[in-house]
């Protein structure tokens, strides 16, 4: 082995000095996808808000467009490729293979990023984030795409190389982690969706130079083979990122490997039948194909993420109850550290995700439900409560975790770092609501002017919709200011923060900088702690799970059962 | 035995799984069956279902079949749109085009029509306010939906997929006249 390691004082892991470094790259070019897309995503946000109307038409369609890839795409695919060095070269003790490849992939996703935010800024590319043939782009910003999406493919490739490598210099002993295992599926779906992107953004390009023609179904089709099934990559990138947490911030335990991980493989099963979600008030595809995959094949997906939403709370609460916080159904929830940002976040992440994220998703992407949802202000408010509140934020948290053990410096700012995803979470969470209530009264998406001032015909909406689009401005700038505060606590953090010793664990007496996690850990396990440790409830030995997921389940008849009363109510269509 | 998800499981790992865990996992299994039987249920008793009849067609020849369609039921023009009132049972044609809805359709309520809606440049998304019904209107496929006004009044079709910089302007209209002024008059045309 010639590679460079150094040994980690707080976990006593080995790093590899290339994964540290590309670990780092990747998060400081998200981050700064993050801000392009955030200062889009504010001046978007400030145009719908019709009481500000900001921007003229050609500029709100360009910064949706740049809001949009920056965010969907190259925050999100930045901060996963460093997930999966994570998750693979640190977690597993392991080498990187093949430095160069990294950096040169790396690179490849830079040039591919850096085409394609010029095109859009000049105006050579404003065809939203779907861009829908025949819609057309200038043939750079496919090109751009392409370029950045054959580099994220080759970092899939290299992290399966670590794994392969950590497997055969038995850099650990036993199965991966539950967390590595998490990557695995995010990498595996990944190489399926880049394989979609190469498919409908190589005959696009050529499409965009006159050289071939392109189906616009064909077009869809695909197209959401890659932009439905990225957002699952994201899914379990941020469910592997809850069990990091949980691990980190409590010790969460993991119930039931089989069940864990059955979830995941579920994930890596069906996902690709996502893509029918975009396609179910379409022309081109029958209610058989329809009913068939956007059930994910019998809601075998869904399923997966129920799984998911139990086990993850449970492992935090049998986690802490085998350490001896007992008390009541909820006492693991009272007495949890909610002053660690990296708690907060994955608790806020996990709720809204599940709660308003899944929810609303299972209930528009129903065959016939999506009639009374399909592009009107429903999606979006479905989206920014998974992508958003519940991915975005969890990478947060876990950033908190980075900048000390892979950057090695104090987080700054470290009491706004405290508070900072109470503002994201409440902020994105009143957000998302609205937006799903002014979708409710047919509201468009992406529209530049819905009171119609200049359409031919008027089109008044209830007086509600002014209010609810005012509560959802609202909720965004506190959205907008949490995720403000995240990039100038990082940023800040990474180049002037106070810097570790090599030797220094951390560990000690609580101090700002450190989050609680890495000051005092969660204790050891008792030895051989199992179920008949965990006291006996009559609702289960985790108890106050129970409840909560019960609390889920009602939420999720009550709001899917509504939706069919409200089809009903309308013409009736066949 | 437990551990946390970055400690790498030794041993074999694969257990049965027990207590409030398979209680769970039943329960969600249970309820995603319920949300799959749904769908082909309502297809068998419900009222709205997108299916409709669907076919791939040339833009040219929708565009000329509107004109006929247009030529064929003309009853007046509003702020340079025509304004076309087909009888019930009939096929009634909606061009989609940047950024018109062509024509203005007067339709009874309670009869039955079916709805042929296309585009002939990008993708339009047909969405008919105050309803809240929504359907992607792609070029080069005919979508011929089976619909019945089930209220009186008039109704905007908001157009809600992005067609470029006039999207704001799209905005058409729907007039469904109440059954017995239907009947009683006779003189729309």
């Amino acid at each position: 082995m010639s590679a460079s390691m150094r040994t980690c004082p707080t976990t006593g892991l080995k790093v590899d000095s290339t994964a540290d470094a590309l670990i780092k790259v990747n998060a400081v070019v998200a981050t700064v996808a993050l801000l392009i897309g955030g200062v889009a995503g504010l001046l978007v946000l400030l145009t719908r808000w019709q009481a500000v109307h900001l921007l003229d038409v050609v500029w709100f369609y360009r910064l949706l467009t740049i809001h949009g890839m920056n965010m969907l795409i190259f925050f999100i695919l930045f901060f996963e490729m460093a997930v999966l060095y994570f998750a693979s070269a640190v977690l597993l003790n392991a080498r990187v293979p093949a430095p160069k490849v990294g950096w040169a992939a790396f690179g490849l996703m830079v040039l591919g990023t850096g085409i394609v935010e010029w095109t859009m800024f000049a105006g050579k590319a404003d065809v939203l984030f779907t861009s829908y043939v025949p819609l057309r782009a200038e043939p750079p910003y496919y090109l751009g795409i392409i370029l950045f999406a054959v580099g994220a493919l080759i970092v899939v490739g290299h992290f399966f190389a670590i794994l392969v490598v950590a497997k055969r210099e038995q850099s650990y002993t036993g199965s991966v982690p539950l967390v590595t295992f998490g990557a695995v599926t995010a990498a595996v779906i990944a190489a399926v969706t880049l394989l979609h992107g190469a498919l409908v953004y190589i005959p696009t390009w050529l499409w965009s130079m006159g050289l071939m023609e392109i189906d616009p179904e064909f077009y869809r089709l695909i197209w959401w083979g890659l932009g439905h099934s990225s957002q699952q990559i994201n899914v379990a990138a941020m469910v592997a990122i809850w069990y990091l947490l949980g691990a980190f911030t409590v010790g969460g335990i993991v119930l039931n490997e089989k069940i864990s991980r059955t979830a995941f493989v579920l994930y890596i099963g069906f996902i690709s039948m996502a893509s029918a979600h975009h396609l179910l008030v379409d022309p081109g595809f029958g209610p058989s194909w329809k009913v068939w995959n956007t059930s994910y094949f019998m809601y075998m997906a869904v399923l997966a993420s129920m799984i998911h939403g139990f086990t993850v709370p449970a492992g935090l609460e049998a986690g802490q109850r085998l350490r001896g916080v007992t008390q009541g159904l909820f006492g693991w929830l009272r007495r949890a550290p909610w002053s660690d940002p990296g708690f907060s976040s994955l608790v806020f992440s996990l709720v809204i995700f599940g709660f308003v994220g899944g929810i609303t998703g299972v209930t528009f992407g129903t065959e016939q439900i999506n009639i009374i949802a399909h592009n009107t202000l429903r999606i979006p408010g479905h989206f920014h409560a998974t992508v958003v509140a519940g991915t975005a934020l969890a990478f947060m948290g876990v950033t908190y975790y980075v900048i000390p053990l892979i950057f090695r410096r104090e987080v700054a700012f470290f009491k706004m770092a405290r508070v900072q995803p109470y503002f994201f979470a409440g902020g994105m969470f009143v957000f998302s609501i609205a937006m799903t209530f002014a979708g409710t009264f047919g509201v468009p998406r992406r529209h530049w002017d819905v009171t119609f001032a200049q359409a031919p015909f008027q089109v008044q909406f209830s007086p509600a919709v002014d209010l609810v689009i005012g509560v959802m401005a609202v909720g965004g700038l506190i959205g907008i200011l949490g995720g403000a505060m995240y990039i100038v606590i990082t940023v800040w953090s990474v180049f002037f923060g106070r810097r570790l010793a090599p030797d220094e664990s951390g560990l000690g007496a609580e101090r700002l900088g450190l989050p609680l996690g890495i000051v005092s850990p969660p204790k050891p396990l008792p030895a051989g702690a199992d179920e008949s440790m965990l006291a006996r409830h009559p609702l289960g030995h985790v108890p106050g799970t129970m409840v909560l997921v019960l609390v889920f389940l009602v939420a999720f008849v009550v709001y899917y059962f509504v939706n069919w009363k409200l089809l009903s109510d309308v013409w009736s269509v066949g | 035995m437990y551990h946390t998800g970055i400690e790498a499981p030794q041993g074999v790992w694969w257990r049965p799984v027990t207590g409030s865990e398979k209680v769970w996992v039943s329960i969600a299994f249970v309820w995603c069956l319920v949300l799959f039987a749904m769908m082909p249920l309502w297809h068998l008793r419900g009222g709205q279902n997108p299916s409709g009849i669907r076919h791939r067609v040339d833009p040219v020849a929708f565009s000329a079949r509107v004109d006929e369609f247009i030529e064929e039921y003309r009853v007046g023009e509003e702020k340079g749109i025509p304004v076309v009132a087909p009888p019930p049972g009939s096929h009634v044609y909606l061009k989609a085009s940047m950024w018109t809805w062509v024509p203005i359709l007067k339709l009874q309520e309670g009869a039955e029509y079916t709805l042929h809606l296309s585009s002939v440049d990008v993708n339009h998304g047909f969405n008919l306010y105050p309803m809240n019904i929504n359907f992607q209107v792609v070029p080069g496929y005919d979508y011929g939906l089976v619909v019945v006004p089930n209220q009186a009044g008039e109704f905007q079709i908001v157009c809600n997929e992005f067609c470029g910089v006039g999207h704001h302007l799209m905005v058409g209209k729907i007039i469904v006249e109440p059954a017995q002024l239907a009947q009683a008059g006779g003189g729309l045309r």
